[in-house]
């Protein structure tokens, strides 16, 4: 495209790391006053998702091949969907009344991809500075914003996303400052608001970046940070006024209880935010590509209580597979994109295998690309085929959890999706082959049991306002 | 310590194999791709010798004391070519110092010749030709002005000076969007400055005395840009143009006909649009066929689809990933366009023999066919296949060693233990090239 031919030579890759994607509109964080509730952190429900799943028939996908995700590959497999839920897997299963029945002879059914890494809305298309939301970059903290009130939800970008079999992903701010705001949770069904797409109780997150971005961003404005130790001595600042707030509602609670006089503590909706993720309640997903800044921030983290849920980007976390398997942490990868910045200049092939072979280790392929979140399969088979090269006996039932059930755990989701098991939601792709194959194509992606997508029906393919009657388009799947 | 010791022994071995020169070698029984008249050869013997193809069929005898790759279940094909690229120009995207891709505030613009800032000993050559890209074009990225400058054709191989195969390539400029920002927000504006350019170019190849004895109107560019600009308005050189919109892409094909310019459009976002327009004036497309996004005005028509619908309206297609670090995945994006409706065998071909055509080099390269340049991969399968590798990768009949940056970090981290000697001395032999 002329735009990457000419114009941004660091965005020109197949992959396109919005990351370093760093303009933003100068906003003034507003902080609301107190309103009389006497939690914290815990915003209101006026927030809530309202998705609400669409109507489905409870469908048979029989003579599959089927691989669920913890572990199984079913040859002639099954799998039920009804009630919105996978109601049965295995290689028999009679079709209840009513139900659509489809013989997937010679395809394979997947759990439906997660993409733990998006900036679809945020940074929407077409990329005009108009729609460019993804980062707060009025100051390196902004824990009082939420992704979600960037999104548009008529980005043209989510049905292609949704034709590459994708039915949830994590929508996070940019990595301009150290601590960006809330990330969202969404099922990648068109809503005409981001709540309408909001994942029902998933947990909120917190975008945390270390490294090269926040501190270039604010080292050219001539403040802090401007260096590496700026970004952790100022993350320390934050998490240090964390915890006095804390205590100012400790001793307002303790007091409070024993009767004493006492007056409510202002309302602080940045703080509300980090005490969420000291409560575990928020998930910290951290942007982070060197071995050495990530054992950093697991330090820091043990320093302030709190845990780190997922390393984003990881670039370099071949080199601390273990520690991240001992830890419990997540890594966040991409199968091949490297050398666009320093510290992107040591990724391998081999990355997202090397993860995943640590005893324990939770590898995840994901995107930060509005072009890698159409394929992020593609994705999968190309690191799949370079932990092969190195020896290690992968699968194509291990790669698959690298793009669903390991994101999902990474979101905090995977209790309700991720793996083809009974009573998770029916997230659900029919593959034209084996997926792992750069021939194959989603032929159907179900999300709660629902038919959302189905690449012969131009009526099951959403159409985004922005596209109507536009020259050149040709219904949602292109 | 056992484990070091194997890694260098085996490094060693790569070397060992690295060292032999454009040696005899016979591949044999594989599918054999060879593009050309001989077509698909099923268990057929291919025969590279003193850095040519020697021989390709099911009955060629081998000499004694050919190196013999038994391939049989293994797929071969011309070594690949990337169409558009910054290889060479650019080590770490955003370490300005590496990063020889634009000429920001260069006074020169058609003048500038990329060959001057390629670094052949580049750690992306390794890593992409082990891939099986074997060669590439070099392109400068447009600086301030419509003309960036004039792009190579490159062998990815660092001995002796044998990596640059075609300087002066092609001019390359700058439409649409991105053309109109650099001439003060006006496509027209634009087009006119490129059209004051070739008339200025036009006048001075037919005065150069009198421009010499100061007797000529002042020209909008300097002598050294008109100077190499006189192939390009003598149909020599081809007009690369940046350009996506479907009337860009028209406004483009005007300008080319006025002046009896060979043009080539790179991009191409809604070159599927105008395809008919292109097919009748044989005017190429270089096309990322991955590239669907609407993330522009100009690239609202983009579909994956692109590469079918060109090739199906008669337009000449080769593919380029417009990009360094990722020209190893240039194989992905055709198996893709092949996905999306381009025929496998079109797909192959817009990385061989179309862009040989493009590029003016079929008489070397392109088709394994007697007296070719011996750019050769053995694949361990359908080279468009996400999981297949290059188990040979010839480059004018040189194996190339499977050696590169990345493997050696894959290496040193592999089964390393906390407590055992620190990473940092768990290396292998100096690379090839790394001693006098």
């Amino acid at each position: 495209m002329t735009a990457h031919l000419t114009a941004r030579p660091a965005r020109a890759l197949l992959i396109v790391p919005l990351c370093l994607a760093l303009a933003g509109p100068v906003l003034a964080a507003a902080a609301p006053k107190a309103t009389g509730k006497e939690r914290p952190f815990e915003p209101p429900d006026l927030y809530a998702s309202t998705y609400r799943p669409l109507p489905s028939r409870p469908t048979l996908i029989r003579n599959a091949t089927v691989l669920t995700a913890v572990g199984d590959r079913l040859e002639g497999g099954s799998v039920l969907l009804q009630g919105g839920k996978i109601a049965a897997v295995g290689r028999e299963i009679a079709p209840p009344a009513d139900s659509v029945v489809i013989d997937a002879r010679g395809r394979w059914v997947t759990p439906g991809v997660i993409d733990a890494h998006s900036h679809l809305g945020v940074y929407a298309a077409p990329e005009v500075d108009a729609h460019s939301d993804g980062n707060e970059i009025t100051g390196p903290l902004s824990p009082g914003v939420w992704a979600e009130h960037s999104i548009w939800p008529q980005d043209p970008q989510i049905p292609l996303a949704l034709a590459g079999g994708v039915t949830a992903q994590l929508i996070l701010p940019g990595s301009a400052n150290l601590i960006g705001g809330r990330s969202v949770t969404i099922k990648n069904v068109p809503g005409r608001s981001a709540q309408d797409m909001k994942f029902p109780g998933a947990p909120y997150g917190l975008k945390m970046a270390c490294g090269e971005n926040p501190k270039r961003n604010y080292g050219a404005k001539g403040q802090s940070p401007a260096s590496r130790m700026g970004n952790i001595a100022v993350t320390r600042e934050a998490w240090t006024e964390a915890l006095a707030y804390r205590q100012e509602w400790e001793d307002y609670q303790r007091k409070k209880a024993a009767g004493k006089d006492t007056s409510l503590p202002d309302r602080d909706i940045e703080k509300e935010t980090l005490l969420g993720v000291l409560d575990g309640k928020i998930l910290v997903q951290n942007h982070c590509y060197r071995a050495d800044e990530m054992l950093e921030m697991i330090q820091l983290a043990r320093e302030f209580g709190y845990r780190i849920t997922t390393f984003h980007h990881a670039t370099e976390a071949y080199k601390i597979a273990d520690v991240l398997a001992a830890e419990g942490i997540c890594a966040a990868l991409w199968a091949d994109s490297w050398g666009f910045k320093m510290e992107a200049f040591d990724a391998i092939r081999e990355n997202v295998a090397m993860v995943d072979h640590a005893k324990g280790g939770c590898a995840v392929v994901h995107s930060d690309s509005a072009q890698g979140i159409q394929r992020l399969n593609q994705e999968a088979a190309k690191a799949m085929a370079a932990g092969r090269r190195m020896g290690y006996p992968l699968k194509e039932e291990d790669a698959i959890r690298w793009i669903t059930l390991n994101p999902a755990k990474a979101l905090g989701i995977a209790g309700q999706t991720g793996s083809l098991e009974p009573g998770k939601m029916a997230d659900v792709v029919i593959w034209s082959g084996n997926p792992f194959s750069v021939y194959t194509r989603a032929d159907q992606v179900y999300i709660d049991g629902a038919l959302l997508y189905d690449r012969t029906d131009p009526a099951r393919q959403p159409v985004m306002d922005f596209n109507l009657g536009m020259p050149g388009m040709v219904g949602g799947d292109r | 310590m056992n484990r070091r010791m194997t890694a260098w022994v085996s490094a060693m071995v790569f070397l060992t194999c690295a060292a032999a020169q454009a040696e005899t070698v016979a591949i044999t029984g594989a599918r054999i791709h060879t593009m050309g008249p001989a077509g698909t050869i099923e268990g057929g013997t291919l025969l590279l010798d003193d850095g040519k193809v020697s021989a390709v069929g099911k009955d060629v005898t081998i000499p004694a004391g050919a190196r013999r790759i038994e391939a049989t279940g293994k797929v071969v094909t011309p070594g690949l070519l990337d169409s558009l690229t910054t290889l060479g120009l650019v080590e770490v995207g955003a370490v300005e110092g590496s990063n020889d891709t634009t000429a920001t505030e260069d006074r020169f613009t058609a003048a500038l010749d990329v060959v001057d800032g390629i670094n052949p000993r580049s750690i992306l050559f390794p890593i992409t030709r082990i891939e099986g890209v074997t060669r590439a074009v070099v392109v400068p990225r447009p600086g301030p002005g419509l003309l960036a400058g004039r792009g190579a054709l490159i062998h990815l191989r660092t001995e002796g000076s044998g990596w640059l195969i075609k300087s002066s390539l092609a001019m390359v400029a700058v439409l649409g969007e991105a053309g109109a920002q650099r001439v003060g927000g006006s496509r027209a504006a634009a087009l006119l400055e490129l059209r004051e350019a070739f008339q200025d170019a036009v006048d001075y190849g037919a005065n150069r005395a009198a421009f010499d004895r100061g007797d000529r109107r002042p020209y909008a560019l300097s002598r050294l840009d008109l100077e190499a600009l006189q192939p390009v308005v003598q149909g020599e050189t081809p007009l690369l143009v940046a350009v996506d919109r479907a009337s860009d892409i028209e406004a483009a094909l005007r300008l080319a006909r006025d002046f009896r310019l060979k043009l080539i459009v790179a991009g191409g976002g809604e070159a599927w649009m105008v395809a008919p327009a292109l097919a009748a004036a044989g005017v190429p497309v270089l096309l990322d066929p991955l590239a669907n996004l609407p993330a522009s005005f100009e690239t609202l028509g983009a579909t994956l689809e692109s590469a079918a619908r060109l090739h199906q309206a008669g337009v000449t297609v080769a593919f380029m990933t417009n990009d360094a670090h990722s020209v190893r995945n240039l194989r992905q994006a055709a198996g893709n366009a092949v996905t999306y409706g381009m025929p496998w065998d079109a797909a192959l071909a817009a990385m061989t023999t179309v862009p040989a055509r493009i590029w003016g080099i079929a008489d070397r390269y392109g088709t394994l066919e007697p007296g070719k340049d011996a750019d050769v991969v053995v694949w361990d399968g359908d080279p468009l296949e996400l999981t297949t590798w290059p188990e040979h990768v010839f480059i004018r009949g040189t194996e190339v060693p499977q050696d590169t940056r990345q493997l050696r970090l894959r290496d040193r981290y592999k089964n390393f233990t906390p407590g055992e000697v620190p990473p940092a001395y768990r290396h292998g032999p100096t690379p090839p090239g790394a001693t006098p």
